[in-house]
């Protein structure tokens, strides 16, 4: 969340006029989608019409618990034949507002400068704001669900972030549910969930790198439009999800080609243990194709005409496990692109792992921590050198919520999240926001966070 | 104020608290299979699902119970509708683990399915917690339920006069539908209008969903609630021909239901319409 508004100026434009004249031609090489990140979605409006704390369906606000993965496996329904809205009172309205004032540095080493070519430390600091996000999501219907996410930023950009509809418990069965529209797709670790908030610590290496020089712009946590179809056991500890997604990122307009993407997941849940929840493992795989020509008129792409699409895949493995109150995320994944999308003859290949621990000490209180490791394991040109992209991510952070009922929350956030890269800029987009002097100077970004977290 | 009548008004409060937890202080244990629940650890479970309606005290005055028709269940009260022990008995632990576990279809109380089975048997461990009631008393012996016999026309013809004659009817209404004469006064042990249940529109019931469930449910009474229990009026066989009876009011394909429409094309004229005047049969 906080890097969109960070950054909203210069990325969030070039991608608003992107949508507006499509170009592939001219794609940014390294797509600003860290940009979009980290908006995270949480929703009172949901604690309102059914009278339940954020407790229930977070472990700690927006992070879903079991029971809040059920609910939201269920189409935003309990299951108690009063979910439809014909039963809430006129005056419902399924509606819900996020935002976070906050105080932040931002410190980031290295940044090439007009003053200083060879590299300089940049240091930003003060009072600032998160945009708001409208959570408007719910039912429709008994077993039809929507979603509608409209975004506006602090510099009063607005977006779309997700709009859909879902038919739930198709032929009365939890195993088949169809969702078409614009949504986040159904990663296990979600990033528009997580309790991170802070320009170089709210968003993953593993779901948004992209190698120095690709034309690909694809990322696991932006939201893609398509159809999903997806299915749960009763309690949600069986679930899997297959998807086709137009191969635009999420980028409205149909600006690319004709081909599709394709997602799937599976995760299981185990009862094992006393702890807040049960132990999940799950995987997860993506392959998705780029044209990389288009038919042009007077210079510009024609949207709709990209051909000779290029293949990439990304896959891996996830956990949720609990041993008492404490978390343990772990998070292992493998991508590897098609030569032709860049940015030499050769397939880039690259793998992540990240460790990630939560700490629920009370309903009210969090403290969370995360490292996470990116690796390129081949370039895509042999004349760069191997470590160049590298990206090692760390942070740490508490949240305390100062109240816990069903009508809004509020959580004192604090985190200090710590990037280095090598040859690149941090994906946060800190800094200058181009790649240092040589493809072996190492970068450090930091941020501090101080925040008031708030959802009405 | 002073110290010395700070220090006072402080132990007097210390005392009131002591005494008012003394209650409490049951070291309360649940099971359910193998599994074996502790109070301790379903205390802080209780604050994070179950307290915004049912109250930090169990005394069902929640955060959330101004808004809520019907009105969460009050455990310092021990009086629970879902069991599978007689009238006026506590329920057994496996009966709270199955309400925690299946909710209240058309109410707030939502499905606990989610939570793992170890940490709703905590829970159930604790909210057994906050009456008294539990040290004093054991939960009632579950009662038997005989095989179930095949449906027949008969049976169910025979289930009919019951839910005449027992005056269900009285506040479940001739159709079933939950608009007997009766059905606009009733109030639960809270003073809470209530009403009763609709056959017409149901497919689920509280209490369960099966056959056995419904057999439970009319013979074990919903405490509480003005739903009394028949089980002194109503013999084994007598009790699965209402329950046959009763499957064909609700809107759905059963087999009782089946066997019913069918005889009831060519004979439903013969019937006596059920209520003041009727008989039956
Ligand atoms: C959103 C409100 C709400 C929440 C949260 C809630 N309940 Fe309830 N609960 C109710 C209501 C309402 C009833 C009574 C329904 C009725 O009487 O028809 C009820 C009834 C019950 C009963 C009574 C069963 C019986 O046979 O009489 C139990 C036990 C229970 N709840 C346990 C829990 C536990 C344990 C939790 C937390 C995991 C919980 N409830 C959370 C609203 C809630
Ligand atoms: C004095 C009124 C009254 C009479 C007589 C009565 N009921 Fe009920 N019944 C109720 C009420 C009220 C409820 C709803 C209880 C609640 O919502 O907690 C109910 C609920 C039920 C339910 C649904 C329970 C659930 O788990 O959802 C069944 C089944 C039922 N009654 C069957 C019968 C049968 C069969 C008879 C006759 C043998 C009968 N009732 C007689 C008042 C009555």
């Amino acid at each position: 969340m906080v890097k969109r508004f960070l950054k909203a100026a210069a990325p969030l434009a070039t991608l608003v006029c992107a949508a507006m004249t499509p170009d592939r031609g001219s794609m940014p090489a390294k797509s600003y989608t860290a940009a979009y990140a980290a908006l995270t979605s949480r929703i009172p409006a949901f604690a309102r019409k059914y009278g339940l704390r954020c407790s229930a369906c977070h472990t700690a606000w927006p992070e879903l618990s079991a029971f809040g993965q059920r609910f939201k496996d269920n189409g935003y329904q309990l299951g108690n034949d009063r979910d439809s809205p014909i039963w809430q009172n006129n005056a419902y309205w399924p509606i819900a507002m996020r935002t976070t004032p906050q105080y932040r540095v931002e410190n980031t080493t290295n940044q090439v400068t007009v003053a200083s070519p060879g590299g300089k430390t940049i240091t930003q600091a003060g009072f600032d704001l998160s945009g708001v996000d409208f959570l408007l999501l719910g039912t429709l219907y008994k077993d039809i669900t929507f979603g509608l996410v409209p975004t506006l930023d602090a510099d009063g950009t607005t977006g779309l972030e997700a709009a859909f509809v879902r038919f739930d418990n198709l032929g009365n069965s939890p195993w088949a549910n169809l969702k078409v529209g614009k949504f986040e797709l159904d990663n296990l670790l979600s990033e528009k969930r997580f309790t991170w908030l802070s320009s170089n610590g709210g968003f993953l290496y593993a779901y948004h790198y992209l190698p120095v020089g690709s034309a690909n712009n694809f990322g696991f946590g932006d939201n893609q439009i398509g159809a999903e179809f997806s299915g749960h056991s009763i309690n949600s500890y069986t679930r899997y999800s297959v998807a086709l997604l137009t191969g635009d990122d999420g980028e409205p307009g149909l600006p690319g080609g004709k081909s599709v993407d394709a997602m799937f997941t599976a995760s299981r849940a185990f009862a094992i243990g006393s702890g807040l929840g049960p132990q999940r493992v799950g995987v997860f795989g993506y392959l998705g194709h780029r044209p990389t020509v288009f038919d042009s008129s007077g210079g510009a792409p024609i949207p709709g005409t990209g051909s000779a699409n290029k293949s990439f895949v990304r896959f891996g493995a996830t956990a949720q496990l609990w041993v008492g109150n404490l978390e343990i995320i772990p998070l292992v994944s493998h991508a590897s692109d098609d030569a032709a999308l860049g940015p030499g003859a050769d397939k880039p290949a690259w793998n992540t792992a990240l460790l990630e621990a939560h700490y629920v000490a009370t309903p009210r209180l969090l403290v969370q921590g995360r490292y996470e490791v990116m690796r390129m394991s081949k370039q895509g040109d042999p004349a760069i050198p191997s470590t160049q992209g590298n990206a090692d991510a760390f942070a740490l952070g508490v949240r305390a919520y100062p109240f816990m009922f069903s009508r809004d929350g509020m959580a004192l956030h604090a985190e200090f999240a710590m990037t280095k890269t090598i040859g690149t800029a941090p994906l946060s987009g800190d800094g200058s926001g181009v790649d240092p002097a040589t493809p072996t100077t190492v970068v450090w970004s930091r941020s501090l966070l101080l925040a008031f977290d708030f959802a009405f | 104020m002073r110290p010395q009548t700070r220090w006072l008004t402080l132990s007097a409060c210390g005392a009131v608290l002591l005494c008012g937890g003394a209650v409490r202080v049951v070291a309360q244990e649940a099971h359910v299979d193998r599994l074996t629940g502790r109070a301790a650890a379903g205390k802080p479970l209780y604050t994070r699902y179950c307290a915004g309606c049912h109250g930090d005290e169990g005394d069902s005055r929640g955060e959330n119970t101004q808004w809520i028709d019907p009105k969460p269940r009050d455990f310092t009260l021990a009086t629970f509708k879902c069991r599978s022990t007689p009238s006026g008995t506590l329920p057994t632990d496996q009966d709270l683990y199955n309400s925690v576990t299946r909710g209240f279809v058309t109410t707030n109380m939502p499905p606990w399915v989610a939570l793992t089975p170890h940490n709703r048997i905590d829970l159930v461990a604790y909210i057994k917690t906050f009456s008294a009631r539990w040290s004093t008393a054991k939960p009632g012996t579950p009662i038997a339920i005989p095989p179930e016999p095949a449906p027949t026309v008969q049976g169910i013809l025979h289930g009919r006069e019951l839910f005449q004659r027992l005056e269900c009817w009285k506040c479940h209404g001739a159709a079933g539908h939950g608009d007997g004469p009766s059905a606009k006064t009733l109030t639960d042990n809270k003073d809470d209008p209530i009403r009763p249940y609709d056959f017409q529109t149901g497919t689920r019931f509280m209490c369960g969903t099966t056959n056995q469930d419904l057999y439970r449910i009319f013979m074990t009474g919903l405490d509480g609630s003005p739903m009394p229990s028949f089980a002194d009026q109503l013999q084994p066989a007598q009790a699965w021909d209402l329950v046959h009876f009763l499957r064909t009011l609700q809107p759905l394909k059963t087999p009782e239901a089946t066997i019913w429409r069918a005889w009831f094309t060519t004979h439903g004229r013969e019937l006596k319409p059920i209520g003041q005047e009727g008989g039956g049969q």
